[in-house]
């Protein structure tokens, strides 16, 4: 099978619309080959993750594009960076880092991107429709782009979603094709209670659940009683997305592509059924924490980045509390949210709880968590997995009424209520 | 004992080295520590173990889009290891290979066995790949 190029993206790969165009086409070309593409196919925005600033082959790579002149040609948001320009100073960020992530930030937003700085681009203004194009970088992005919008966007890796914004152009292949986006897993809610269904802390939990069980496979979830709601349904994503490599998920009568069983499954039967039974979900809920330690130094929220319903939801749980002198509680969201939740008055309402806030990055993307901050809780499933791994820390998975409780304690509380 | 597969590269390239094999897949991104070679993930089974140089058996990457910058600050710092092979074509993995060409011309081979093929190369065998994706293991 080869690669049919039209004439533009030879011109491109020619290097006749500039030296930025031409190094983003050549890798778009070899990795179309690679993935086995007929023929590239036209977006309509971008998203990139290659923001993170990881280290200096990361940098080198913005700051070649960048110097060669590189533009997008398509509306393009920016993923969290790696440095929060206002904060970085109350917290352990060396200058050293603050300076090369400040390099990386200025090198992508020279490219004519819209600098919005969150891992959650569908709750922008910028967030695409039903049926789009796109080339989407940041896992729990490209599940919830896939799964509740419907556009259509593989599960790019950051460096290759700059070079789609770029060229306006990426592969044919994986989840752009109808044919690709079937259901493949389904997965049987069994006997699970209606109150567990709107409780919060359900949605990390079964897409842990989720990821684990299907992996790369695109599972639908039957069985809902209840309607879950957008933050809901980005928890869910960002957790199989973490345990899995989960881009797309389908919830019947819930998700735009799964009004009913035959549509998710496009007329198929699933290759593989398994219930989700309370069992499975508590084997689930406990595999997110990593420690059975009390011990509790830090609180953190907004993985991804705690949106403004998140913000009015926490509101009523501290108005009027303060939290424990001895936990830091901690909410990484975006400079649009923050603004919002300052003109909705709830960031004062935090503030006299004691809570700080990092916007543009969070606790996994800026070395900001001084060693003695070492028992961490949240009520995210994508903190809780990558924690121990990428910061060496302890922590514990609740609910948000959960993490309030304790912060305001000064030890771990969970409510097992609607666990048992 | 020698045993010889042939497997699919999708990244060409030739390596010799030392397995270090699962069958569970893994995000590079808080799974791999670029600076020293070691899998970090502390809920896989290769935890603690150090890739660097070794020919990494994995049967394909998961979870985090920024895998692949992770492999490729490892290519650049010397602490990737030597080749991948993997159940399938990873395009995490091989963008990092390909990017390693692009900026530095350091890609490393990556090979793609099918699924039965791939238990048969387990931690510890002393591996050899040729460029035509041909893997002789010596147990």
């Amino acid at each position: 099978m080869t690669l049919s190029l039209t004439q533009k993206d030879k011109s491109m790969l020619h290097g006749e619309f500039g030296e930025a165009t031409k190094m983003a086409m050549k890798i778009l070309v070899r990795m179309a080959e690679v993935s086995g593409a007929k023929e590239l196919l036209d977006i309509v925005g971008a998203h990139i993750d290659s923001t993170v600033y990881i280290g200096d082959a990361g940098l080198e790579f913005a700051e070649k594009l960048a110097s060669l002149g590189a533009k997008v040609s398509v509306p393009t948001t920016l993923n969290v960076s790696g440095l929060d320009e206002h904060h970085w100073k109350e917290w352990a960020v060396t200058p050293e880092w603050a300076k090369q992530s400040h390099r990386q930030m200025i090198a992508y937003q020279s490219m004519g991107t819209i600098p919005t700085w969150t891992c959650a681009p569908y709750q922008t203004d910028f967030k695409p429709k039903f049926g789009d194009q796109i080339a989407w970088g940041e896992s729990n992005a490209i599940a919830f782009a896939n799964s509740v919008i419907g556009a259509r966007t593989e599960r790019y890796p950051d460096l290759f979603d700059v070079c789609c914004a770029i060229t306006g152009r990426a592969p044919a292949i994986g989840l752009h094709l109808t044919e690709n986006r079937a259901g493949k897993i389904l997965l049987r809610l069994k006997n699970i209670p209606l109150e567990l269904q709107q409780s919060d802390d359900f949605y990390p939990v079964l897409g842990h659940l989720m990821g684990k069980v299907s992996l790369e496979k695109i599972p639908v979830i039957q069985g809902f009683d209840y309607l879950p709601n957008e933050d809901q349904l980005k928890a869910l994503g960002a957790a199989g997305a973490s345990s899995g490599g989960v881009a797309m998920f389908h919830i019947i009568g819930v998700t735009p592509e799964a009004k009913t069983f035959e549509e998710a499954f496009q007329n198929k039967q699933p290759e593989e059924i398994i219930e989700v039974t309370m069992d499975l979900l508590r084997e689930s809920r406990k595999a997110l924490t990593h420690t059975d330690n009390e011990n509790l130094d830090l609180v953190v929220l907004g993985s991804p980045h705690f949106s403004i319903a998140e913000f009015k939801q926490l509101a009523p749980l501290v108005q009027g509390k303060r939290k424990h002198e001895n936990v830091k509680f901690l909410v990484t969201s975006s400079r649009a949210m923050t603004q919002l939740a300052q003109q909705a008055g709830i960031l004062d309402t935090l503030q006299n709880f004691g809570a700080q806030l990092t916007v543009d990055t969070c606790i996994l993307t800026t070395p900001m968590l001084p060693k003695e901050v070492k028992y961490l809780m949240t009520n995210s499933a994508k903190f809780a997995y990558y924690s121990p791994g990428l910061l060496g820390k302890q922590i514990t998975f609740g609910s948000l009424k959960d993490c309030v409780e304790s912060a305001i304690a000064g030890k771990v509380i969970r409510d097992e209520s609607l666990w048992r | 004992m020698k045993r010889i597969i042939q497997g699919k590269p999708f990244i060409e390239g030739s390596a010799n080295g030392v397995a270090l094999a699962t069958n569970e897949p893994l995000s590079f991104w808080g799974g791999y520590d670029w600076q020293t070679g070691e899998i970090i993930d502390r809920r896989h089974p290769l935890s603690g173990m150090i890739a660097k140089d070794k020919i990494l058996v994995i049967p394909f990457t998961r979870g985090s889009s920024t895998t692949t910058a992770v492999l490729l600050e490892a290519i650049r710092a010397k602490t990737a290891p030597q080749a991948i092979i993997t159940t399938a074509t990873d395009f995490f993995f091989a963008l990092a290979s390909v990017v390693a060409d692009e900026l530095y011309q350091m890609p490393i081979p990556l090979v793609a066995v099918n699924e039965n093929d791939f238990t048969q190369i387990n931690t510890g065998n002393f591996v050899g790949i040729d460029t035509d994706g041909k893997i002789i293991i010596y147990k």
